[in-house]
């Protein structure tokens, strides 16, 4: 074993046993934080992956943004924050085991199915220089389009807040 | 390739690094103080006041806008690095691409700032 599949090994463990403390976590805010870590993990994965970019992005947008709006939104609902435990039926349990577990055999059979033979070789890092060219040469259009879907995301939030 | 490693290897060492800072500091603190709690210890400094309520309770929506506004300019810093990277390569065109960028976003910020979304009434 390298020393990148060390780390994937390290990172993996993290992530998953992060994964699995959010779902089995009583108290939903401790599962938002363990979910920080999660995501975390993944971005370790991606910077592995030689892809510094999308990591960079993937703290930034995922561990600070997205898990802020997560706990805003745990703050704004009358979910069972705090001393209340979360007390899932087992039904509920049930079912999210037969999702998890069928999204699980879904990836794994597919994925595996399509590129389990595949071997992908290392071709570098991919520059944030490139990525910068291609997007501000190329799909300038897209790029200006994202603008106005996050004024929409912006408008609709704004809307939704107001009272009046 | 190898550089890059190297490179991340360094992050690495530091994460690690500061993780087992954290983790001595903490437990040598654990081990070494003496543990008599009483409930007046126990209770929740709030200024000498004695605190009012649970420390759980429902928020104002108010906030929520606050974290999305957050959340809207994070995404669109996130466009600025690799935009700061080529800016000298591009020259004015990226200039007046990421005027346009931000001056749509700046839109929502007016339409926040005109609905007294930014203020605390």
């Amino acid at each position: 074993m390298n020393g990148q599949e060390v780390a994937f090994l390290i990172l993996a463990v993290i992530g998953g046993l992060a994964g699995l403390l959010v779902v089995t976590s009583r108290n939903v805010v401790h599962a938002a934080l363990y979910l920080v870590v999660a995501l975390a993990s993944v971005a370790g994965v991606y910077l592995l992956l030689a892809a510094p970019f999308v990591a960079f992005v993937q703290v930034i947008i995922y561990v600070g943004a997205i898990v802020v709006l997560i706990l805003f939104g745990i703050m704004l609902t009358r979910a069972p924050v705090g001393r209340r435990v979360l007390d899932n039926t087992l039904r509920a349990r049930v079912g999210a085991f037969v999702v998890g577990a069928g999204v699980f055999i879904m990836f794994t059979v597919f994925l595996g199915g399509a590129f389990g033979d595949e071997r992908i070789e290392n071709q570098g890092a991919t520059a944030t220089e490139a990525l910068g060219e291609s997007l501000f040469r190329n799909y300038v259009l897209p790029f200006e389009a994202v603008s106005v879907l996050l004024l929409a995301a912006l408008i609709g939030a704004i809307v939704l807040a107001r009272r009046d | 390739m190898t550089t890059y490693f190297q490179a991340y290897g360094t992050f690495a060492a530091l994460l690690v690094l500061s993780i087992a800072f954290v983790a001595v500091a903490f437990g040598a603190n654990r081990l070494l103080r003496p543990n008599r709690p009483t409930p007046g210890k126990l209770t929740t400094y709030e200024s000498g006041m004695d605190p009012v309520g649970t420390t759980w309770s429902q928020t104002q929506i108010r906030y929520y806008v606050f974290a999305f506004l957050f959340v809207i300019f994070d995404v669109e810093s996130v466009f600025l690095f690799p935009w700061a990277l080529v800016f000298a390569d591009i020259g004015v065109a990226a200039f007046w691409e990421m005027v346009v960028f931000i001056g749509v976003l700046a839109i929502g910020l007016l339409y926040a700032f005109k609905k007294g979304v930014l203020r605390w009434a």
